[in-house]
C-alpha cells in the first residue's frame, strides 16, 4: 500500500496545483457578458469589470487611425462608442452593419475600450437560422 | 432530384433503425440470418446515403438554386472545387457528410469482420447503426439538405447564390472538415467494439486488439484535421495565429486529448492487464466527446467566431448523449467484475506509474479545456450572470500541463516496468539531462530566462529528443555489431522489428519539434504603419519598400495588393504581395497574406487596404519565429503514425497474454457461466 499511498500524494499534488492555475486563471481572464442596455445601468460597477459587449456595427461608424479603431455599435436603439486598440488586425467580417463582440473595460470618458473584436457576418449566418426555422414550421 | 434524396435518407434511416432491431433480435434469438440480414443492411444503408449525398454535391455543383442548401453555400461563380467543398460548408450538409462517413465506416466493419468475432459482431453493429440512425435523423426531421427555397413548388428562384464563405476558399479548408470528421466519426468504431465486449463479457483484449490500427488512423485524422486548421487560421485570418481557444476548436482538442490518453493507457492493458475499466471509460469518452463536439460546433449553445450555426437541434444532441452516457455509465458498472485488474503498481519510479502520469494529466488538461469552454454556460447556470475565460486561462494551466507532458514523453519509454534502479535511471538520463540543463544555460546567456515557460520547454525538447536519438543509437549498434550492417540500414532493421515502438519515438519526435514551433510565439513581434507607395520601413531586420498597389477583379472578387520589396540588410529577400479581396456575392473581404516561410522565422504581411482617410496604405507585418517547425513536426508525425502501423518484423508475446490472461480467461469464462446458469 505504501506505493498507492505515495502515488496519492503525487497526484494530489498534481490536481492541486492545476485546480490554483484553473482557478488564478478564471479570475485573471474572466469577462461578464453584458448587452449595451445592461452596461448602461451598470453605473460605477462598469469601470471594474473586464466585459463582452455585442452590438451591431452603425454603417458609416468605422473610423480607422493608425493601430486605433473607433466605431459604434448599437442593439436596437441603445448605442455604444467603441476604441478598438489591440494588436491582432480586426477580422474581415468586421463591417457595417456585421454582429461585433467587443471584449475589453469602459473607459473612463464612456468609450468602451476594446482589445479584441470578434465579428459575425450579419447578412449571412443570422438570417439562415431564422429562414430555416420558418420553413421547418 | 431533391426528393429522390430526401426519400434516399427515409429509406436509409428505416434500413439502419431496421439493422439495429435485427441485429439485436438476431443475437438474442441465435438467429444467424437475422444477423446476416442486419450486416446486409449496412450495405444498403450505405448506398441510400450515397445517393443522398450524390444527389446534394450533383446539385452544388451544376448549380440548383432552388435548394435552399445550394443557394446558402455555393454561387456560380465559384471555382469547381469550391463548388464540391460546400458540401460541408454548411449545417445540413456537414451532418449529411458525418451520415455518409459513418455509414462507410460501418460497411468496412461489417466486411472486414464478416467471418471473425461473431458473437460480437451484432452488438458492434447495433452501436454504429444507432449512432447513424441518430444522424440521419437529424438531417431528415430538422434540418434536411434537400429544402427547395420559400416552400413554394414549381417557384424556380434564378440567381447567383450566396456563395460559399470566402475564408473556406482556401485549400487546407478543402480537406480540413472531413479529415476531422473522418476522426471524429472513427471513433464511433472502437467505441462500438468496447460496448460489444462489455455486453458480451469478454473486456479482454480482443476488441482491443482490433481496434489498435483503428484507433491509430483515426486518432491520426483528427491529428491531421486540427493541424490543417490551424494552419488555415495562420494563413487566412490575417493575424497570424492559428490557435485561439475558440469554442469550436477546443470541441475538436478535446476528443484528440482522450485519444491521446487512451492509445497510451491502451498499452498498459495490452502488456499489462491493467487499467481496464480507465479504458473502456476513455473510450467512451472520446466518442461522446466527438458527438459533443459536433453539438458544440452546430448548436450555437457557446458563442464562437466560427459558429455558423444556431439552431434547435441541440435538444436531439442533448437526448442523445444523456441516453448514451447513461447506458455506457450503467454496462461498465454492470461489467466490473470482467474488468479487474491484474497486476499491481509495484513502484512510483517505473512504466506503468508514468503510463499513469500521462493519462492523468490529459484527462485534467481535458477536463480543464471542456470547463473553460463551457464556462459562460455555467457561470450563467449557477451565478446567472454569463462570464467567459479566454486565451490566457487556457494558456495558464495548458502551458504547464504541455510542459509535463514534454517531460514524461521523454522519460516515460525509457524508464522500466515494474520497477527501475536508481542505477539505471543515471543511465538512460544523465547525458538527455545534461543536455537539456546545458542548452537552457546557453540559451539565458541570451536573455531567454525573461521567458521561462519558453526556456523550460527548449531544455526538455533537447531531453526528449537526446532520450530518442540515443534509443535508436544504441539498439541500432547492438545491430550493426551483429549482424555487420551500415548504421542506416540498421536504423531501418530496428524499426522494422518493433514499429510499434520505434514508430512511437518518431511520434514522440513529431511532438517536440511541433512544440519547438508553438514555443516560438512566445517571440513573436508586430507592428503597424501607414505608408504610401514609394515609402519605406524598418521592422526587426527587414527592410520594406512599398513598390506599387496595384487594383483589378474578377468574376468572384475584386482585389487590391499591395507590392512590397523586402531586403534583409541590403540583401534582396524577395517581392512579397499581400491582397485585400472583396467577394462579390457576400460582399465579404478578406485579406490574403503574404507569408516568406524560413526555417528560423516566417515575415507575414498583412495589407488591410487604404486608411480611413484614403490618404495612406495600411501595412501590417508580423514575425512569428520557429513557426515552420509546427508544419515539419506535424509530418514527422503523420511518418511515425504509418511506422506504427506496418506489422513489426518480430512478433513480440507478452509474458501475461500467455500466462496470466488464461487463467483470467478461463476464471472470466467461469463466472460467465455462472452468471448465465
Amino acid at each position: 500500500m505504501k506505493t498507492y499511498g505515495k502515488f496519492a500524494i503525487l497526484v494530489a499534488i498534481i490536481i492541486g496545483v492545476l485546480a490554483w492555475l484553473a482557478v488564478g486563471g478564471v479570475s485573471e481572464s474572466k469577462s461578464y457578458y453584458k448587452t449595451i442596455a445592461e452596461v448602461n445601468t451598470m453605473g460605477n460597477q462598469v469601470h471594474g469589470k473586464r466585459l463582452r459587449v455585442s452590438g451591431y456595427v452603425v454603417p458609416g461608424t468605422i473610423v480607422r487611425s493608425g493601430r486605433e479603431v473607433r466605431f459604434t455599435i448599437h442593439e436596437d436603439a441603445m448605442k455604444m462608442n467603441v476604441v478598438y486598440t489591440g494588436s491582432e488586425p480586426l477580422p474581415d467580417t468586421f463591417k457595417d452593419e456585421s454582429q461585433a463582440l467587443a471584449d475589453g473595460r469602459m473607459g473612463p470618458d464612456g468609450v468602451f475600450q476594446a482589445n479584441k473584436i470578434q465579428a459575425k457576418c450579419a447578412s449571412k449566418y443570422e438570417a439562415k437560422p431564422r429562414a430555416a426555422n420558418q420553413a421547418g414550421m | 432530384m431533391e426528393n429522390i434524396g430526401a426519400l434516399a435518407l427515409l429509406l436509409a434511416i428505416c434500413l439502419s433503425v431496421y439493422s439495429v432491431v435485427v441485429s439485436i433480435v438476431g443475437k438474442l434469438r441465435k438467429n444467424a440470418f437475422l444477423v446476416v440480414s442486419g450486416e446486409r443492411a449496412v450495405y444498403a444503408v450505405w448506398g441510400l446515403v450515397t445517393v443522398a449525398a450524390g444527389i446534394l454535391v450533383y446539385s452544388l455543383m451544376t448549380g440548383d438554386f432552388r435548394m435552399s442548401y445550394v443557394a446558402a453555400h455555393s454561387d456560380a461563380n465559384m471555382a469547381l472545387i469550391y463548388r464540391f467543398t460546400a458540401w460541408w460548408g454548411g449545417q445540413e450538409g456537414s451532418l449529411l457528410l458525418w451520415a455518409w462517413i459513418l455509414a462507410s465506416y460501418s460497411m468496412v466493419v461489417v466486411f472486414t469482420n464478416r467471418r471473425r468475432l461473431r458473437d460480437m459482431m451484432p452488438w458492434v453493429n447495433a452501436v454504429m447503426m444507432t449512432t447513424e440512425s441518430f444522424f440521419l435523423l437529424l438531417i431528415t426531421l430538422p434540418l434536411s439538405p434537400f429544402k427547395i427555397l420559400e416552400a413554394g413548388r414549381g417557384n424556380v428562384v434564378e440567381g447567383a447564390g450566396q456563395g460559399l464563405n470566402p475564408l473556406l476558399q482556401y485549400w487546407t479548408m478543402v480537406i480540413h472538415p472531413p479529415m476531422l470528421y473522418l476522426g471524429y466519426v472513427g471513433f464511433t468504431v472502437p467505441f462500438a467494439f468496447a460496448i460489444g465486449s462489455l455486453i458480451t463479457r469478454q473486456p479482454s483484449d480482443s476488441w482491443i486488439a482490433t481496434t489498435r490500427r483503428w484507433t491509430l488512423v483515426t486518432w491520426l485524422f483528427q491529428s491531421t484535421g486540427i493541424l490543417l486548421g490551424q494552419g488555415w487560421a495562420y494563413a487566412v485570418l490575417g493575424w497570424g495565429g492559428y490557435w485561439a481557444w475558440d469554442p469550436v476548436e477546443n470541441a475538436s482538442l478535446l476528443p484528440w486529448i482522450t485519444a491521446t490518453a487512451f492509445l497510451h493507457s491502451v498499452m498498459m492493458q495490452e502488456k499489462k492487464g491493467m487499467m481496464k475499466v480507465w479504458n473502456q471509460v476513455l473510450v467512451a469518452a472520446t466518442f461522446f466527446l466527438c458527438i459533443f463536439g459536433t453539438f458544440l460546433t452546430r448548436s450555437g449553445v457557446v458563442s464562437s467566431v466560427h459558429a455558423f450555426a444556431q439552431s434547435s437541434i441541440g435538444t436531439y444532441f442533448v437526448t442523445f448523449l444523456a441516453i448514451g452516457i447513461a447506458g455506457t455509465v450503467f454496462l461498465i458498472l454492470d461489467r466490473l467484475p470482467y474488468l479487474k485488474s491484474e497486476a499491481n503498481l509495484e513502484s512510483v519510479v517505473s512504466r506503468e506509474s508514468s503510463f499513469m502520469f500521462n493519462n492523468l494529466i490529459l484527462v485534467a488538461s481535458c477536463f480543464a479545456v471542456l470547463w473553460g469552454t463551457l464556462f459562460p454556460v455555467i457561470s450563467e447556470a449557477v451565478t446567472g450572470e454569463k462570464i467567459s475565460v479566454d486565451g490566457p486561462f487556457f494558456n495558464r494551466i495548458n502551458i504547464p500541463i504541455g510542459l509535463g507532458l514534454l517531460f514524461l514523453t521523454g522519460v516515460g519509454p525509457l524508464i522500466a516496468w515494474r520497477r527501475s534502479s536508481p542505477e539505471s535511471l543515471k543511465r538512460a538520463f544523465m547525458w538527455p539531462s545534461v543536455a537539456g540543463l546545458a542548452l537552457m544555460v546557453f540559451l539565458s546567456a541570451f536573455g531567454i530566462y525573461e521567458h521561462p515557460f519558453a526556456l523550460m520547454s527548449f531544455g526538455l525538447c533537447l531531453f526528449v529528443t537526446t532520450t530518442i536519438a540515443l534509443e535508436f543509437w544504441k539498439g541500432a549498434r547492438i545491430l550493426q555489431a551483429k549482424n555487420d550492417v551500415g548504421f542506416i540500414p540498421a536504423v531501418i532493421e530496428l524499426t522494422h522489428r518493433n514499429t510499434r515502438r520505434y514508430g512511437g519515438y518518431i511520434v514522440h519526435m513529431g511532438i517536440v519539434i511541433m512544440f519547438i514551433g508553438y514555443t516560438g510565439a512566445a517571440f513573436n513581434k508586430d507592428t503597424t504603419r501607414e505608408l504610401n507607395v514609394g515609402d519605406t520601413m524598418q521592422f526587426g531586420r527587414y527592410t520594406m519598400k512599398i513598390a506599387d498597389v496595384q487594383e483589378g477583379e474578377n468574376s468572384n472578387y475584386a482585389w487590391r495588393k499591395m507590392i512590397v520589396d523586402v531586403f534583409s540588410g541590403s540583401r534582396e529577400i524577395g517581392r512579397m504581395e499581400p491582397e485585400h479581396r472583396l467577394y462579390k456575392s457576400s460582399q465579404q473581404p478578406t485579406s490574403e497574406v503574404a507569408i516568406q516561410r524560413r526555417l528560423n522565422e516566417d515575415l507575414y504581411l498583412n495589407y488591410p487596404g487604404p486608411s480611413s482617410d484614403g490618404k495612406h496604405e495600411v501595412i501590417q507585418a508580423y514575425i512569428f519565429p520557429l513557426v515552420t517547425w509546427i508544419w515539419i513536426g506535424f509530418w514527422v508525425l503523420l511518418v511515425g503514425t504509418l511506422v506504427c502501423m506496418v506489422p513489426p518484423k518480430i512478433r513480440l508475446s507478452y509474458a501475461r497474454t500467455q500466462i496470466v490472461g488464461v487463467t483470467r480467461k478461463e476464471v472470466a469464462q467461469e463466472s460467465s457461466n455462472v452468471a448465465k446458469g
